[in-house]
């Protein structure tokens, strides 16, 4: 498959059909696994390198969910297509940045793909809409055991799967999902949740991962570590602790609503009123009125149907996908400009926030 | 108290993070704190700062001089990177990581999914792992001829583990 045909259809996680999906945007599982036989790719010389691509690729590419895929190696690809797969969270920063002896393969539902010399040897990892942790263990679980069968993976007996990184010894596995918690920013309790996920072993990150600002009110929450755990063992406590994230967020909404029903409605109205007429409108400041946009759905100020215009404008608006879709080189100016265009045009058919049920004249 | 990145500048970022009930700490001057992004709100990891820090000079004491003899990698590529060369970097520095392994990690055993292939290799294991001590536990009661016995058991074990790995 070409990379633009397999672009051109939207990524099946987007659609927010998963279960919680109003505050988990999409679930995810990825796996580490290195080859016995090889150096690991950050060591490796260039020609091991391609090597070890060559022995992996074929047998990624002959597995049964990759009879639909996009494959290519990285040197073939050119820099705004890789931008598009980071922005879709098909690869991850690092490996954009990979050239010869780094290769890709995706399955065209965009719900498995496996990255081969990242960091480690194999990165793949299974994505689906809200809540579904178990699923994509699964699904990633299932493709590590057909791998298995034709690679030859570098296990201890003691160590576990071994990795570059001391930090993925062991299971090799980081579970995460990534959530939106407008209103415990809004509140002021992210910071008390993000320590206490820290305490409890799991990690809270950015929208694109390690050291990345949590754009758009979205955070992904992880498992840091990964050795003396089982995996079910981890999935489990992952998915515990963000069912509590999800009240948390339901209670500040609720608690917002009963006392500063005004700033809600405020952050509500602006965003509408910006996106609808801006003329020009940065990625950042996009992704912040979108998600107040996206919390007004939540609290159903607009009708539910807006969800899939919002959730798919959270992926489109960002920059490489906008450069796509212009079909040209753009410079940040004309990015901006195309940017509002496109959401304008999205937005055209969604009427102005209902807030009459909130009676708010009284309230805040 | 010098910053634990640079050993250069006074540290004024003082971290530290418990993670179930251990606690980790390091001790960063502001051009480093910064350098690794410690400031965000977004939360960090102090597991991975750990990486390539005070563990590299753990490596050094206790396996001075070491290099990888499969790879050629050497403690000192450790502490740049906070990567290892190959899979058999982990035996070489095997020594040098449990510390922080144990220490950014619930224990510094693997107790998660095992490959099929390798399962023989670990069954094994665990096998011979109770057969020594059946056979100290015969000496020690002087069942000599049960000795010899289990001791046959356990020569024939360790023979099946050494084939080739690609077939273990």
């Amino acid at each position: 498959m070409k990379i633009d045909e397999f672009l051109k259809s939207p990524t099946e996680w987007v659609k927010a059909d998963g279960p919680q999906s109003k505050i988990v945007l999409s679930s995810r599982v990825r796996l580490a696994r290195n080859l016995r036989d090889f150096p690991f790719p950050g060591w490796a010389k260039k020609a091991d390198r391609q090597k070890s691509l060559e022995t992996i690729r074929p047998v990624v590419e002959g597995l049964p969910e990759m009879s639909e895929r996009f494959s290519d190696s990285m040197d073939n690809m050119v820099a705004i297509d890789k931008q598009v797969l980071v922005e879709r969270h098909l690869i991850s920063r690092e490996h954009a940045a990979k050239n010869v002896g780094s290769g890709i393969v995706i399955n065209e539902r965009e719900t498995i793909s496996v990255m081969i010399n990242e960091e480690d040897h194999l990165r793949m990892q299974a994505i689906k809409s809200g809540l579904q942790l178990k699923t994509v263990h699964k699904l990633i679980d299932k493709v590590d055991n057909e791998l298995e069968e034709q690679l030859d993976f570098a296990f201890s007996p003691r160590l576990g799967y071994l990795t570059a990184c001391p930090t993925n010894v062991g299971t090799g596995m980081r579970g995460s999902a990534m959530v939106h918690l407008p209103a415990m920013v809004l509140s002021d309790q992210i910071n008390q949740v993000v320590q206490a996920v820290n305490k409890l072993g799991l990690a809270v990150r950015g929208l694109y991962g390690e050291g990345t600002e949590a754009l758009g009110n979205v955070f992904q929450v992880s498992n840091q570590t990964t050795l003396g755990e089982k995996e079910a063992d981890v999935i489990e406590r992952l998915n515990k602790v963000i069912l509590q994230i999800i009240e948390h967020e339901e209670n500040a909404r609720i608690t917002l609503l009963e006392k500063k029903p005004r700033l809600v409605y405020d952050q509500v109205g602006r965003a509408y009123g910006v996106l609808t007429n801006a003329r020009t409108v940065s990625s950042k400041e996009a992704l912040n009125l979108l998600s107040h946009l996206r919390m007004g759905i939540d609290l159903e100020l607009f009708p539910s149907a807006t969800r899939g215009v919002v959730d798919e404008l959270f992926i489109i608006s960002q920059p490489a996908h906008i450069q796509k879709a212009a079909e040209r080189k753009l410079t940040a100016e004309e990015r901006d400009v195309y940017r509002a265009d496109l959401i304008r045009e999205r937005l055209q058919n969604v009427a102005k926030p209902n807030v009459e049920d909130l009676g708010s004249s009284n309230g805040g | 108290m010098l910053c634990d990145m640079c050993k250069k500048n006074e540290a004024t970022v003082h971290l530290t993070q418990i993670v179930e009930a251990k606690m980790l700490k390091v001790d960063l001057c502001e051009t480093c704190s910064k350098a690794k992004g410690v400031q965000e709100a977004a939360g960090f990891s102090l597991a991975d700062l750990l990486v390539g820090l005070g563990s590299a000079d753990e490596i050094k004491t206790e396996s001075p001089g070491a290099k990888c003899p499969v790879c050629g990698f050497t403690q000192a590529d450790f502490k740049k990177t906070g990567r290892l060369g190959c899979s058999a970097c982990w035996e070489t520095f095997e020594a040098g990581l449990a510390s922080l392994l144990k220490a950014m990690h619930k224990s510094d055993r693997h107790v998660g999914k095992v490959p099929s292939k390798a399962a023989h290799t670990v069954v094994i294991g665990e096998k011979i792992k109770e057969l020594t001590d059946e056979l100290e536990k015969a000496i020690a009661a002087e069942k000599y001829e049960d000795a010899a016995h289990i001791r046959d058991q356990i020569r024939e074990m360790e023979s099946k583990l050494k084939v080739p790995s690609g077939a273990a």
